[in-house]
């Protein structure tokens, strides 16, 4: 089947079986690797991308089922070259270690501070339950949404 | 700045790291992102059974269905090698049995290869696996360590009797009978450390290449030791010429030990991208993962302690089995021995210890080193034993760990069960900043306070101590390792004053690539920039046994700093020629070399490397070139400590655990990157504290893996951890120029015992005094019942 | 993982669904496919056609006017949008916000985790609890299954194979009720190991006058806790009533779940206190 999407500013379409989960989709047919596959049952984010502004796990929908929609992965959240705060944050606290789980914790992040931009430690925590890490530990994780967040309300002060 | 301006040193300082720009963007370069032209792809299908004969493997629908290009079977492979044991039980027989590429005649573990499928897509090879009929005949099976070894279990390799592969043992077995014999205080207590597994966000990987022309195998392989990886599979699986594989180890989504080992399916990928003359890449699935990677852990263990009133310990009888899975795995028989059995002292001056080790086959996954290897699972021993002595007495656990303690002074210290002589430690000065930082007679109180409102406050120690950069080779071999364990380095100058360092390790997410720079920075005197760190191509890089064991700086970053000394003396012999002095009058620094007292008269480090590298103007006897390569073998392991206090709630109504505090105090020696060793801490902890509270690889009486996705098997996630606090002591080791030791897996040796120390400090009102792990909240408030009941 | 082939219709109206499921005995429906998807990847499912409801208008969306309708293919996240829901029908609107994280709740819905009746699923019991009226369509015509009945067995509903649920009903509360959901999640799936939804609604001296105790997790299907209904109405609805009523949360329970992580034991266990804690929640005793 034909599918025609919106991905990072940019019409992309292609041709996929009807079970082509959107991540292989975007993987695959697209070339985005950022987005990674992490489990089978929707429960380490790994995959996590934008579905018409809001944060979903690509690998529990169908890319059928994003015909038409407007997706952001990883790398549609750099512009112009300059990193997104989310991103600069989780360099700046040292979120990251191997670096699997990031793209999309960050993806999460973006979806959590567009709800709730000042969030409590609690809030950061309870907000990326749904991101599995294996190797921070997820105290620099924490910082670094910290550190956008601050990052991000110093700039919408401006 | 001036030349005479000493540069601020990079070393020690909490720079961020030069690896994540690419990682935060989405850019990193995993297995799965790697497409070659005209791959195909490979579904392995596994035994549903945990023991069986394999009567018929019926591949004909399959070889029929959509897009297969190829169908085997074991015996289309029977003529491969099983893959290599590496690491004996050492000094005692191993009845060694060692995987396959795919199964022959017998299946042994649920997840035993049978057959694979490869195809145009992978989704077209998972249609075709299903399509493959098997026809097995149901055996009985046995999963439980030490069950195995009864008469009548069911028998799983014809040359190891009641399913027992090696039995080791290291100290003064008479001596320990005597003791107990003596002793005031006996405590007896059976305790299990349970199955985990690895659960790196990445499952493993493989493609295999293979140039017909060149008769080439190339491998990108999920590895975190690419040049074994290569020397394994040229010496003993394929029997093909080592320079004709290469091994590649793109970036890694974690591996915590999973990803050191020898896999069928290494060679498996390079087999048949061989035989279709096509690359072929498989790519593990979670509940692949969950049932064929090597998994870790899995004791039991009986133990014995004798004490004295006034809490010294004076006797420990270790017996453990330790459940090695179906096979040996490629490290199977160094970790409960060498890396467990010779750790159960920690930090205590015992003087009788005795610790025998079966090593036992069973109808499970294959168990190899995971996250700490051997080193948790005695510090697990060892900090409950403390607990348990300090209970039976009515101690403060605190005070029965300084009484044991190794005395400061006695250092280097040999516990005498075969370990080498732990380099050195003041073990009372952690525990001190730890009861400081934590606010301990505050702590007691508020307990007491707890306690008289019904609550279950707990607080629990762990004074641990490990063993890392694990290296001497002369010690090593002689402990049952096949190879060495020393480590390289490789360090030039290009023409344009670019230094670029390769090394034999493998970074996957522990940040090297900055602290290697920082380290040559400092002493080449070079800016950081100008570093280019390689690693992870056999093709590339000289030959290193890789990262694990908290190896990698304490080996592998002596051998770099080992070759940036011998680029100094060839700098420095460069620079007195242009600058026509002595050797002895140059100093270098801040990108220069200048004569000494007289900065002015300096040459510039991108000038000497021009000339090292063009060739002309250098003295007689002088190669071209800055390139210096060493290979690093170390005089002694070291051994990093600390003290964790945990402070934990247990709720009655449920059983809940609920962490309220964590603090650690880490002596890792010298640090190179506070930011970077804390992160490593942070997610070690964590880790460790998955294991006391969630983390079960449960299989059932039938050899079903009841926890194969993540929908069973909880790993740790953000909500239920507090904020860590964290500080260091600092003492030195002279066993690396660095005085640093290692800080990989410290967290998680520590952390695991700290926990459940603190649940049983929690629990102690009601008379519990040990629970397995994990102390999930069913098993707790159970255990509560129970006791409540008595 | 990969889901195995099958055929994919998109079609723009329930009447179309319906016709394509009674041609198609191998379809089945997806909606935000949160419980379907996965075990289609694991291969734990293979439907040979998918139904996808996300092309029809007018399934969507939450309408509280006394009484709540909530379109069958309204995610989480927009019935927890909605402050209205909340207020009126607390036990469904924290039941939802307990469902998964972020990411699921953006994408699952309310209607496709009803007709899947997974036995651990969060808003199940709550749904039960506010006495909910699910609405479906047929080939002949519409009718409305009330929450006594809609959920017969492990992911077994009333629903027929050709139906389509296509909007939930909640009525409206009576004066003076309150309601809650309390649970304690498995620490790998999240779902709950136990979950209580309660309902309570008082007369004007504080008595308590009627009251719906829903468990989920702990039981087979979402069940209502007879006992612990019966105990505490006619009572002040205080803690010491609460306490007394939630004891009798096994009163007529036949089956409790249980498997290697807890226990049936400790699943009935759970269930008193989690009876205790959603009914303290909605009376509003500390």
């Amino acid at each position: 089947m034909q599918v025609s999407m919106t991905v990072n500013g940019q019409e992309r379409s292609g041709e996929v079986e009807p079970r082509t989960l959107l991540v292989h989709f975007l993987r695959e047919n697209l070339g985005l690797t950022g987005t990674h596959i992490g489990c089978d049952t929707s429960q380490c984010g790994a995959c996590t991308i934008h579905l018409n502004g809001k944060a979903v796990k690509s690998c529990t929908v169908l890319a059928v089922q994003a015909n038409g929609a407007d997706v952001t992965t990883i790398e549609g959240m750099a512009k112009d070259g300059e990193l997104h705060p989310i991103q600069e944050g989780f360099w700046e606290e040292h979120g990251l270690q191997c670096g699997y789980c990031t793209p999309g914790m960050i993806m999460t992040t973006a979806d959590l501070l567009k709800r709730n931009p000042n969030p409590t430690e609690a809030e950061i925590r309870h907000g990326i339950e749904g991101n599995l890490c294996r190797c921070t530990g997820y105290q620099h994780i924490v910082k670094s949404v910290q550190w956008a967040a601050d990052k991000m309300a110093a700039q919408s002060g401006d | 700045m001036t030349a005479t301006e000493p540069r601020e040193k990079l070393v020690g300082q909490a720079i961020k790291r030069r690896e994540d720009p690419r990682l935060v963007r989405g850019q990193g370069r995993y297995m799965d992102d790697i497409v070659l032209p005209g791959m195909a792809h490979v579904k392995i299908l596994r035994s549903p059974l945990a023991h069986a004969r394999i009567r018929n493997v019926d591949t004909a629908r399959a070889a029929e269905a959509p897009g297969v290009l190829g169908v085997y079977t074991g015996a289309d492979f029977a003529d491969v090698n099983a893959l290599p044991y590496a690491w004996q039980a050492a000094g005692v027989d191993n009845h060694v049995n060692t995987p396959r590429i795919l199964a022959v005649d017998e299946v042994h573990w649920v997840g035993d290869p049978i057959a694979v499928v490869v195809a145009e897509t992978p989704q077209q090879a998972a249609d075709a696996r299903d399509l493959i009929d098997l026809d097995l005949e149901a055996l009985p099976a046995v999963v439980d360590a030490e069950a195995t070894t009864h008469n009548g279990a069911p028998q799983l390799h014809e040359n190891a009797l009641n399913n027992i592969a090696f039995e080791w043992d290291c100290g003064d077995e008479a001596g320990v009978e005597g003791a107990i014999g003596d002793a005031a205080v006996r405590i007896s207590q059976r305790i299990r450390n349970q199955r985990l597994i690895a659960t790196p966000i990445e499952t493993r990987g493989a493609i295999g290449q293979y140039d017909a022309g060149t008769d080439e195998y190339t491998f990108w392989l999920s590895s975190q030791a690419p040049h074994v990886h290569r020397l394994v599979m040229a010496a003993f699986v394929l029997g093909h010429p080592e320079e004709k594989i290469r091994v590649i180890a793109p970036d890694m989504g974690g591996a915590f030990g999973s990803k050191i080992f020898m896999y069928t399916e290494y060679p498996l990928v390079g087999l048949l991208a061989k035989q279709l003359g096509r690359p072929v890449k498989w790519i593990e699935e979670r509940e692949e993962h969950a049932l064929a990677t090597a998994q870790g852990r899995d004791h039991v263990t009986d133990l014995d302690i004798a004490a004295e009133q006034d809490g010294t310990i004076t006797g420990l009888r270790v017996t453990t089995w330790a459940n090695l899975g179906a096979y040996l795995s490629t490290a199977a028989g160094g970790i409960p021995t060498t890396l467990y059995g010779r750790m159960v002292a920690g930090v205590y001056k015992i003087p009788n210890i005795h610790c025998k080790v079966y090593g036992t086959y069973t109808n499970t996954a294959l168990v190899d080193a995971y996250r700490g290897a051997g080193r948790p699972e005695a510090a697990y021993v060892i900090e409950r034993v403390v607990d348990l002595v300090a209970a039976e007495l009515g101690m403060d656990p605190a005070d029965v760990r300084r009484k044991n303690f190794i005395p400061t002074e006695a250092f280097p210290y040999d516990t005498g069960i075969g370990m080498l002589p732990y380099d050195s430690g003041d073990y009372p000065a952690a525990l001190d900043k730890a009861l400081d930082l934590i606010g301990y007679s505050d702590l007691r109180q508020q307990q007491a306070d707890a306690r008289a409102n019904g609550k279950y406050l707990g607080i629990g120690f762990s004074s641990y101590v490990e063993v890392c950069g694990i290296a001497p080779t002369a010690w090593v071999t002689s402990e049952g390792w096949g190879a060495g364990l020393w480590e390289s380095a490789n360090v030039r100058v290009q023409l344009t004053g670019k230094v670029v360092v390769t090394t034999g390790s493998m970074p996957h997410g522990q940040g090297h690539e900055t602290t290697f720079a920082q380290m040559v920075s400092d002493g080449l005197g070079v800016p950081y920039d100008d570093i280019i760190v390689e690693y992870g191509d056999t093709a590339g890089t000289p030959f290193g046994y890789g990262t694990y064991g908290s190896r990698s700086l304490a080996v592998g970053g002596t051998a770099i700093v080992q070759s940036v000394e011998k680029i100094r003396d060839k700098i420095t012999k460069i620079a007195a020629h242009m600058l026509e002095v002595n050797e002895d009058e140059v100093d270098i620094d801040a990108g220069t070399a200048f004569v000494k007292g007289a900065p002015d008269r300096n040459v510039s480090f991108g000038d000497i490397a021009a000339t090292a590298a063009v060739g002309a103007g250098l003295p007689e006897g002088v190669e071209p070139f800055l390139d210096a390569t060493t290979y690093f073998d170390p005089p002694n392991c070291t051994f990093p400590f600390g003290t964790h206090i945990a402070v934990v709630e247990v709720e009655e109504d449920t059983g809940n655990v609920e962490i309220k505090r964590y603090v650690a105090i880490d002596d890792v020696g010298n640090v190179i990157n506070p930011l970077i060793v804390d992160g490593q801490v942070h997610g070690g902890i964590v880790q460790g504290i998955g294991q006391a509270l969630w983390e079960h690889g449960v299989y059932d009486d039938g050899g079903q893996l009841l926890s194969s996705t993540l929908m069973d098997y909880g790993i740790p996630k953000a909500s239920w951890l507090p904020m860590m606090e964290l500080d260091r002591t600092v003492t030195t080791t002279d066993v690396n120029p660095m005085g640093a030791k290692g800080a990989g897996e410290a967290g998680t040796i520590a952390s695991t015992p700290a926990i459940v120390n603190a649940v049983m400090d929690a629990l102690s009102p009601v008379g519990i005094k040990h629970l397995d792990m994990p102390l999930s909240a069913p098993r707790v408030w159970t255990a509560m019942q129970e006791a409540k009941e008595n | 993982m990969y889901p195995a082939a099958f055929d994919y219709h998109r079609p723009g109206s329930v009447e179309e669904v319906i016709q394509i499921l009674s041609d198609n005995p191998e379809a089945k429906i997806i909606a935000g496919g949160h419980s379907l998807l996965p075990a289609m990847k694991l291969r734990l499912a293979a439907p040979g056609a998918l139904v996808d409801l996300g092309g029809i208008d007018g399934l969507t969306g939450v309408a509280v006017n006394g009484s709540a309708s909530i379109g069958a293919m309204t995610t989480y996240d927009d019935a927890m949008a909605s402050d209205d829901l909340a207020a009126s029908f607390a036990a469904l609107h924290e039941a939802i916000s307990h469902v998964g994280d972020i990411q699921v709740r953006n994408r699952g819905t309310i209607g496709g985790s009803a007709a899947h009746a997974d036995p651990a699923a969060d808003t199940t019991a709550a749904l039960v609890a506010h006495g909910a009226e699910f609405v479906a369509q047929g080939p002949n015509g519409e009718r409305t299954i009330s929450a006594d009945d809609f959920f017969v067995d492990l992911f077994m509903t009333a629903l027929e194979p050709e139906e389509v649920l296509t909007k939930i009903n909640l009525p409206a509360p009576a004066d003076n009720t309150s309601s809650a959901y309390k649970k304690f999640a498995h620490p790998a799936s999240g779902y709950p190991v136990c979950g209580v939804a309660a309902v309570v609604t008082r007369d004007g001296s504080g008595n308590v006058t009627a009251a719906r105790v829903v468990a989920t997790g702990s039981t087979l299907t979402p069940t209502r806790l007879a006992g612990v209904e019966n105990a505490i109405t006619g009572t002040a609805g205080d803690a010491d009533a609460v306490e007394a009523a939630a004891a009798n949360a096994s009163e007529g329970v036949n089956e409790w779940a249980g498997d290697h992580y807890a226990s049936s034991e400790y699943r009935e266990h759970l269930t008193k206190v989690f009876a205790k804690r959603a009914l303290n929640a909605a009376l509003g005793n500390d």
